[in-house]
């Protein structure tokens, strides 16, 4: 069953090619790697995948709609004014996450952010901002998960409770993941993107 | 093309001599009548650029081909021309006729003025978006909501002020003799060939430029 | 029903924002106050209640741009907006619900505004009143439709003031006119058609303004 087919798929701002012609084909419950230099398209495809921006050529199918994928990217997506808390509550909203009081909880403390809930996410730390995005992203089970260099922003404790999680995760969901650092999830991958 | 061009240019030509030598003096108003043989048609004309380019706009978001930004800009801009056109030809004809070069109670061209502002900040809009899909999109919704501003702000202006605005056209059928008609026919015909030929001369301009960059892009590297 | 529903969650989610920076709102209420006051002193002896009416609208109008520049500044920060995009929601709920609450914004201006006017140049009427709720929806509907296109922009304060007075034109013609005419019904029947047609025509193209 294939979850993402892309034929040709290819991405331009005006002048600025962002991603050159692509052909994939990421199957359910695989875990895709993609890696490449600065500016070979990693972020770019990535954001067509989870349906940020659309191919300018080329036919792009993702066979999971908007309510059951998870997003990370460069940027948090979270409100800095609104709590820890409150950012995952109108998530949880806008998802309709089921139990959504209970799944907070536990991602919180899961990634660690238990303590800091209450607090503004604009006081957040680097690394704490990127454990609330896990969060956010997690939120609702959703069957694919797309995370664009997920560990640049972590910690070391923080890159361990990511590394649990996605052993976790590869075992039910579809993982697309950039990284310049494949090494580190080495094992758990079974598909390797290299863009050039 | 060249056939277009100079078919435009024939018109062009035509058009003057009917305007000035052909068609009868105006009674009441005299030379200064005569504009608008001109005033009238350009005013059209550029609704139908401002129409034009809302309809390839239209295209744009639904069928999502990027040709559609290109062809809805040009007609923009061709209706932003002729939009400034209208207005210079309104005001001679507003100082000719009444002694003023603007009249607030001349509905039409206080549309215009509003059309002039509102497109204008189409493409402050347009130049400040980086080239791409984002600047497409927006300028596309844009030139739509400028079309819908067409009849509001005409019955707006309608409502703020009571007009007596020479209409050409009434109800019964357009209030010239024959040879009027007819002048304002060969100028309206002319004018809007003008304006067609000149979309597609700035078109094809635009669009080599654009091959030109992909070439020397393909060629670079 | 759901789009309700996530309306209602982005609406409570800007009340709730506002609530706690408390920028833009206190500000807003000085500015429309303050530019009550300057009017004064521009307005030369002599003039007239009906020139009066006239700068009330400026004041709304100025005032409402001043929020409007600053409604989508949450969704900048930390590309909160690409969350909201990736979101199962409608796209048109995200502009219905940031116009929502800048509406509310809007009528909490105008609760200051009108009172004020009132103590500074000439009494308000009903039909002010209706004309400036009425005016609000357009306001509100259009500009931030309008302001989110500007944040797209490179020169966002400088481009949405250009972008959102010629749209405003109409709206001050129904206000203006349905405090001063003696028809003020044909004014805000006027001020209902303006909102009818662009609130549809944001709501139908608000999807296109945030997608790539």
């Amino acid at each position: 069953m294939i979850c993402i087919r892309a034929r040709g798929v290819e991405k331009r701002y005006g002048r600025k090619r962002a991603l050159r012609p692509l052909d994939l084909d990421v199957e359910r419950g695989a875990f895709a790697v993609v890696t490449g230099p600065n500016g070979s398209g990693k972020t770019t495809l990535l954001r067509l995948v989870a349906g940020l921006a659309a191919p300018t050529r080329g036919d792009l199918d993702v066979a999971v709609d908007r309510a059951a994928l998870g997003y990370v990217g460069h940027e948090a997506l979270v409100y800095r004014d609104l709590t820890g808390l409150e950012n995952l509550d109108l998530y949880g909203r806008l998802y309709r996450v089921r139990d959504r009081r209970e799944r907070i909880g536990m991602l919180l403390e899961r990634f660690d952010l238990w303590d800091a809930r209450r607090e503004r996410a604009g006081s957040y730390s680097r690394g704490m901002l990127q454990r609330l995005a896990l969060c956010r992203a997690l939120l609702h089970e959703p069957d694919l998960l797309v995370l664009d260099e997920p560990f640049t922003a972590l910690d070391a404790t923080g890159a361990a409770l990511l590394d649990r999680q996605l052993a976790d995760l590869a075992a039910g969901a579809t993982v697309v993941l950039s990284t310049h650092d494949p090494a580190r999830v080495g094992s758990l991958a079974t598909l390797r993107v290299a863009l050039a | 093309m060249p056939a277009l061009a100079l078919g435009a240019a024939a018109l062009m030509g035509l058009a003057v001599v009917f305007a000035f030598f052909v068609a009868p003096q105006d009674a009441d108003q005299g030379i200064s009548q005569r504009i608008f043989y001109f005033h009238v048609p350009i005013a059209l004309t550029a609704y139908a650029c401002f129409g034009w380019g809302a309809l390839k706009a239209l295209l744009l978001l639904w069928r999502k081909d990027e040709r559609y930004d290109l062809e809805s800009y040009v007609a923009i801009h061709q209706g932003t021309i002729f939009g400034a056109l209208t207005l210079a030809t309104g005001s001679i004809w507003a100082k000719a006729s009444w002694g003023h070069w603007w009249l607030w109670s001349e509905n039409q061209l206080v549309l215009f003025l509003v059309l002039f502002l509102f497109y204008s900040a189409y493409f402050m809009l347009r130049f400040s978006i980086e080239e791409g899909p984002r600047r497409a999109n927006i300028s596309a919704v844009y030139a739509l909501f400028g079309v819908v501003l067409i009849p509001v702000s005409f019955l707006a202006i309608r409502l703020a002020e009571n007009v007596i605005h020479p209409t050409v056209f009434t109800r019964e059928g357009p209030q010239m003799t024959g040879t009027m008609f007819l002048a304002f026919c060969v100028a309206w015909v002319g004018i809007t060939t003008l304006a067609y030929t000149l979309y597609r001369v700035e078109l094809s301009g635009k669009r080599l430029d654009s091959n030109l960059r992909d070439l020397r892009e393909a060629l670079g590297g | 029903m759901r789009y309700a529903a996530d309306v209602a969650t982005l609406a409570r989610k800007d009340l709730q924002l506002e609530l706690r920076a408390r920028d833009t709102l206190p500000a807003m209420l000085l500015f429309v106050v303050s530019t009550l006051v300057v009017f004064h002193f521009a307005l030369p002896a002599g003039a007239d209640e009906l020139a009066a009416q006239g700068l009330l609208w400026l004041a709304l109008v100025f005032t409402a741009l001043l929020g409007l520049a600053r409604s989508w500044a949450p969704e900048r920060e930390s590309a909160a907006l690409d969350g909201l995009v990736l979101a199962p929601c409608d796209r048109s709920a995200i502009w219905l619900a940031k116009a929502a609450s800048t509406f509310v914004f809007l009528a909490a201006i105008a609760l200051v505004a009108l009172p004020a006017f009132a103590a500074l140049f000439a009494p308000v009427t009903w039909e002010t009143v209706a004309g400036v709720v009425l005016a609000n929806v357009g306001i509100c509907a259009v500009g931030t439709l309008l302001a989110a296109m500007a944040a797209a922009s490179r020169t966002r304060e400088l481009v949405l003031p250009l972008l959102f007075l010629p749209l405003a034109i109409p709206l001050v013609v129904g206000g203006v006119g349905a405090s001063v005419s003696e028809e003020p019904g044909r004014f805000l029947a006027f001020l209902g058609l303006y909102d009818g047609v662009f609130a549809i025509l944001c709501w139908a193209s608000f999807e296109y303004v945030v997608s790539e």
